[in-house]
């Protein structure tokens, strides 16, 4: 076993080239889980903690694109400026784990794992994110979209690094819920995010751990667009939103496990993507944080 | 936020003495406090030794198989590996347990669950011995597992340990079996299986003798003795070869009553001749120990039209998992709380504890009564409703009194404020409204923002109960105490498991108390001294308190003795004020260290409790030794449509006997309460064919801090006579009642039936 | 760049609690948690799950409570590490400690030292923490015994204890 203490992408690249078989540990919620465990084996590591290069952001004002590096700590996405160009972002960071996981994981931990359950996937999903991908022959971005292809499995090869996301800004609402059993630190038994677009007239809702990967409810977003006007403030009423819901819900496929029941997790995304667009039609009522 | 409880609103602080000294009655503070808060208090796990190894166990991954060969050759190859063990190095008894012997150390030819222990090995590292176990190849034959208690009671799978399927059945006949009330209500109601949870990891060090005959064991355990006992016939030494030391304990609750490492650790020691240290990781913990009984109940209660109970009928499953453990104590407990702190003349109660290949099931806080409690009390609301009575006046009008006959026909002889318990909770102040614009953490789901106000309906609900103190049917679980008095310092030593609870600082007041010195130190905890019994059953209090608290007596007996011989006074003039001896009827007064100098009195006391009995066939006897009552109030927030629960406030008057701490009272009252909570919104082991599916605190869910209600506390003061100190065990009670009055609760907010803990969201959506 | 490899003759040094620590012949697989504990002979952080559950293994490092468990002890070369036992240059119980003693927040005592290391973190970046905040900066921290009663009653005590010396 080999650990490799990289401190920049270059040098995490570089290690990639010699050691595909590696695994990249950043915040450890993952690959040190499995260490502990005696799950991982003996295989090669490379510690990203040291990669500042990762940890960067910026906003493209032009194109009003957000670049954030894929090691930006949850605790960082939940802080100002952070939580006001992308709250809907900051919400879902919040649900992460407890503060000590906020404080070491980041987003590159929740592609790299692509877990259903990634609590920061929707909203990558809802954004249209896409994911900034760099070898040592170069660098490209795909869709996220593109980028989960299934339980735990996404389409980077083995010798890629996940440099970042990038994500258009938008105005508008947007909103992120996650139902668990307790009221702190859980794993997701369903979550959503919905964000609306109120410049180009649009609300794009994706869900979590209803599915092998996040679910984009493509159908009930065409569905309400034709039924509603989405250009500016939105207008809707409790039994559109609730048919909103219903129809979203439709076009996940959920699992019994031993954390909730299909019928459940159909159900409660359900009630969160009505909840949700509710809350973009009164946009003022949300969000609350504890002062 | 509604302020929560403290130690300055108990009744203690308000009436009780008011002294520094950190005597009995007040918060004085614990001794391993500062050490535990820097880190410098020694836990069983930060046990060290020169030259150790590291130990570790190979699991078997089936319920049920037959084991067809075991081949250790591959990882006793592995560099680094000293040690491999099977059934086959177990020099004794191949079997243990607390009340049956049935539970082997290593499974030989067959598992009977999955994790249960198949072989252990001794390394240089951890990672060595874990690459070890994998290297050990064990070929089984699967055999079909038997996983449903009923199936084990209608005798309809095969035999699955020599003793049988059936652990223990009990019945509870008492009074006119023909008898129909007025109003006759029932249910079925199931548990799941509650884990203990304690936060430090079973671990122990063993060191073997130079001579290898013996072996000393550090061990977080519950009782040194029997720890003792049930090691030295496995390994077939003397009970003298085998000492035990109390290494730092991190939380027991029942947990740690039976076998886990203890065995294995000293087998290696011995066989390797070197220090073994072995420690559990969180998911070889959930194999490791024994759980709460899973248990599926149905009642039905009859009453009169005005809500007086007659006669309750109860059928009581446990399941007991695959080895006995406590299972027939635990059963006992259920089935003759079943009537709940209700006086009732007239009980048909059929109670089994059974075996199956699911993981063993024995202690935990609350044993059979946190079962039997949901169950009767579920039945309470529904007879209140049935009745058309509120639910607090339906429980007053049958609350049992002292004096009372219970189904056993054993007489409550104990204080029994059960109607006080539940006018003092109702007293206790209702929590406001939520607020027009709360903040997300104090809605159901949290920071999950999934509720706003308008989603959430509140729901208020109610829980009684009766604990049993001490053990039952004729066990004489004594304790031993030592105290010596020499220049004003009292050294004390007793066996008596500190496992969180603060018994070393009760040991600290009762001394200063009785024998007027500040200064009391605490020899090690060990086997040197005579058992104390378990630290269980909310017993420790009482028992070892009885003893420490005789011990200290017999001192004083003699300092009295020596002072008034020098004086030429009688003794009985003689009192404790202070830290001074003095004579009541004259003008000395010295202090004690004065008393005592260059004197030595030293002292060793056994308290007994009185004498109990077996329950007959129809489960007849005075097998109880004392009683405890208290009362819950839950106030819940319930966000109905995705059946997400808050809960908000627990209110809570508790039958104490007397305060003799009221910090540490009040911690066990807030800590047993967030137990009780967990079953009834989150806690459970899930199964699948005998598998555990959540071994991990990942999927094992815990109360957080955002999980713990606000508690309202008042302690009931009635001092009970038959205890030494007047005061009653407090540790069980908290976590008993308060698990149906969350449920209750939670009916109230959503109208739903719901008749299984934990409650989980679909139970609440599509109930 | 630097890596360790399992064979035995690499080391690496750690920062903890101000003083530079090596570790040598270890496996490069072992938790921050596990070198604290077994190498470095500082057994005050305790480890209760191996997963980032239970907060019982709280360290600061480079100024963020985390949790040791989760940290490849290999790769925090470069970080300054505070553990419960670096919290108190003196020997004398801090603040905070003593407040945990006071208030009764230490029954077992295990999840303690994560606890202790967690609130010092959050009166270091916030002085004057609400009800709520207190709640939500130890939620990843697991008390079985107390049912968090009163080790609320502690932070508050150290709290208002501070906000007192600072007035």
């Amino acid at each position: 076993m080999t650990v490799v203490n990289a401190t920049s992408i270059d040098e995490v690249v570089d290690a990639l080239r010699r050691l595909p078989q590696a695994r990249l540990l950043q915040g450890g919620t993952d690959v040190m889980v499995e260490i502990n465990l005696n799950r991982a084996g003996a295989g090669d590591v490379i510690a990203l903690r040291q990669v500042s290069e990762l940890r960067r952001w910026y906003v493209d004002e032009e194109s009003r694109t957000l670049h954030l590096g894929a090691g930006v700590p949850y605790a960082e996405l939940e802080r100002s400026p952070l939580c006001n160009l992308l709250p809907a972002l900051a919400e879902a960071a919040r649900t992460v784990g407890s503060p000590q996981i906020r404080a070491a994981g980041s987003l590159g931990g929740n592609l790299g794992t692509c877990s259903p359950a990634g609590d920061g996937l929707p909203v990558l999903s809802a954004y249209d994110a896409m994911v900034h991908l760099r070898n040592a022959d170069g660098s490209r971005q795909m869709s996220i979209h593109d980028f989960m292809v299934g339980v735990k499995r996404n389409a980077s090869a083995a010798d890629e690094l996940i440099t970042g996301i990038s994500m258009q800004l938008t105005r508008g609402f947007q909103g992120y819920a996650k139902v668990g059993t307790r009221n702190a630190m859980v794993i997701s038994v369903a979550s959503a995010c919905l964000v609306h677009d109120s410049e180009r007239g649009s609300i794009r809702v994706a869900f979590g751990a209803v599915a092998p990967t996040i679910v984009r409810a493509r159908n009930a977003e065409a569905w309400l667009a034709e039924n509603v006007e989405l250009v500016g403030a939105i207008d809707v009423s409790g039994r559109l939103a609730r048919e909103f819901g219903e129809r979203a819900a439709t076009e996940c496929t959920p699992i019994d496990d031993h954390r909730s029941t299909a019928a459940y997790r159909r159900h409660a995304v359900s009630v969160l993507a009505e909840r949700l667009l509710l809350r973009a039609a009164t946009p003022n009522t949300t969000g609350n944080r504890a002062s | 936020m509604t302020p929560s409880s403290s130690p300055t609103s108990t009744r203690s602080d308000v009436n009780g003495v008011v002294s520094s000294r950190g005597v009995l009655g007040v918060s004085a503070l614990r001794p391993d406090g500062i050490p535990k808060v820097q880190g410098r208090f020694a836990f069983s796990s930060d046990a060290w030794a020169d030259n150790m190894l590291w130990g570790a166990t190979l699991r078997s991954p089936h319920p049920h198989a037959k084991i067809r060969s075991i081949d250790v050759s591959r990882a006793l190859a592995i560099n680094g590996v000293s040690a491999v063990i099977t059934a086959d190095d177990v020099p004794g008894q191949l079997t243990y347990g607390l009340i049956t012997s049935d539970q082997p150390v290593f499974a030989r030819d067959v598992v009977r669950y999955a994790g249960e222990p198949v072989a252990a090995v001794a390394a240089d590292h951890p990672e060595t011995a874990r690459r070890a176990l994998d290297a050990i190849r064990v070929e089984y034959e699967v055999l079909a597992p038997l996983v449903d208690a009923e199936a084990a009671i209608a005798g309809s799978h095969p035999t699955i340990h020599p003793d049988g399927n059936v652990i223990r059945r009990q019945r509870v006949v008492r009074g006119d079996q023909t008898f129909i009330g007025d109003v006759v209500v029932e249910g079925t109601y199931e548990i799941g299986m509650q884990d203990q949870a304690f936060l430090g990891l079973e671990a122990a060090l063993a060191l073997p003798d130079d001579d290898n005959g013996g072996v000393e064991l550090f061990v977080a355990t519950q009782w040194l003795h029997e720890d003792q006992k049930q090691i030295a016939a496995c390994l077939n030494l003397p009970l003298d070869k085998v000492r035990l030391t109390l290494g730092g304990v991190g939380g027991a609750f029942g947990g740690r009553e039976d076998i886990s490492l203890q065995v294995h650790c000293c087998l290696l020691a011995l066989k390797t001749g070197r220090p073994i240290k072995m420690q559990y990781g969180r998911e070889e913990s959930f194999f490791g120990h024994i759980h709460r009984h899973p248990a599926r109940i149905f009642m039905r209660h009859h009453a009169d039209r005005d809500g007086t109970l007659r006669r309750v009928e109860a059928r009581v499953v446990l399941d007991g998992g695959a080895y006995a453990s406590t299972s027939s104590a635990v059963l006992i407990n259920a089935v003759t709380h079943m009537q709940g702190p209700y006086k009732c003349d007239i009980a048909t109660v059929d109670g089994y504890a059974v075996r199956s290949n699911n993981p063993p099931c024995g202690a935990m806080r609350g044993f059979g009564v946190v079962q039997a409690c949901f169950a009767h009390e579920s039945q309470m609301d529904k007879l209140a409703v049935a009745c058309g009575m509120d639910p607090v006046d339906i429980r007053l009008k049958n609350a049992m009194r002292t004096g009372d006959k219970l189904i056993t026909g054993q007489t409550m002889d104990s204080v029994a404020p059960v109607e006080r318990c539940i006018r003092e909770t109702a007293a206790l102040p209702l929590p406001p409204l939520l607020p027009e614009e709360p903040d997300v953490l104090q809605l159901p789901g949290g920071s999950g923002l999934t509720a706003r106000r308008s989603n959430v309906k509140r729901g208020v609900g109610w829980g009684v109960s009766i604990k049993n103190l001490m053990y039952s049917e004729g066990f004489d679980d004594y304790a031993t105490a030592r105290c010596r008095l020499s220049n004003g310092i009292v050294t004390l030593q007793f066996a008596t498991a500190e496992v969180g609870q603060g018994f070393v600082v009760l040991a600290q007041q009762i001394a200063r108390s009785v024998l007027g010195v500040d200064t009391v130190l605490l020899e090690p905890i060990s086997t040197a001294i005579g058992s104390a019994g378990s630290t269980s059953a909310s017993r420790q209090t009482w028992m070892s308190g009885g003893a420490v608290d005789g011990a200290c007596r017999v001192v004083r007996e003699r300092l009295f003795e020596h002072v008034a011989q020098r004086h030429g006074l009688d003794p009985l003039r003689l009192v404790i004020e202070g830290t001074d001896v003095v004579d009541s009827m004259g003008s000395l007064r010295f202090s004690v260290a004065e008393a005592s100098r260059d004197l030595v009195f030293d002292e060793t006391f056994e308290h007994h409790h009185r004498a109990t009995e077996e329950l007959d066939e129809n489960g007849q006897g005075n097998c109880h030794v004392a009683f405890a009552f208290v009362a819950h109030r839950a106030v819940v927030d319930v966000d109905v449509d995705l059946g997400l629960v808050k809960v908000v406030q627990v209110a809570t008057a508790q039958d104490v006997g007397r305060v003799l701490n009221p910090l540490a009272a009040l911690g066990q009252v807030e800590g047993g309460i967030a137990q009780g909570l967990g079953l009834a919104v989150m806690e459970e082991i899930v199964l699948v064919d005998g598998k555990m599916r959540n071994p991990s605190f990942t999927d094992y869910l815990l109360p957080t801090a955002l999980d713990a209600p606000d508690v309202l506390v008042s302690m009931i003061e009635e001092p009970e006579p038959q205890a030494p100190l007047g005061a009653k065990g407090i540790g069980e009670p908290p976590c008993i009642s308060v698990t149906p009055a969350i449920v209750a609760a939670i009916r109230d907010a959503t109208g739903k039936d719901l008749s299984r803990v934990p409650v989980r969201p679909q139970d609440i959506v599509f109930g | 760049m630097t890596s360790s490899q399992d064979q035995g003759n690499e080391f690496y040094a750690l920062t903890v609690n101000g003083m530079r620590h090596q570790v040598q012949d270890a496996w490069v697989g072992e938790s921050l948690l596990y070198v604290l504990r077994e190498r470095l002979g500082l057994p005050g952080t305790k480890g209760a799950c191996e997963q980032g559950e239970c907060g019982s293994c709280t360290v600061v490092m480079d100024g963020e409570a985390v949790c040791a468990c989760l940290v490849m002890a290999a790769t925090a070369v470069d970080a300054d590490i505070v553990t419960v036992e670096g919290l108190s240059t003196d020997g004398e119980p801090t603040d905070v400690q003593r407040s945990f003693v006071d208030a009764g927040g230490v029954q077992c005592g295990f999840c303690t030292p994560g606890l202790i290391v967690a609130v010092h973190a959050l009166l270091e970046r916030n002085s004057s923490p609400s009800e709520l905040e207190i709640r939500e900066a130890i939620s990843g921290n697991i008390c079985r015994c107390t049912g968090y009663g009163r080790i609320f009653e502690a932070v508050r005590q150290a709290r208002d204890t501070r906000q007192q010396g600072a007035q």
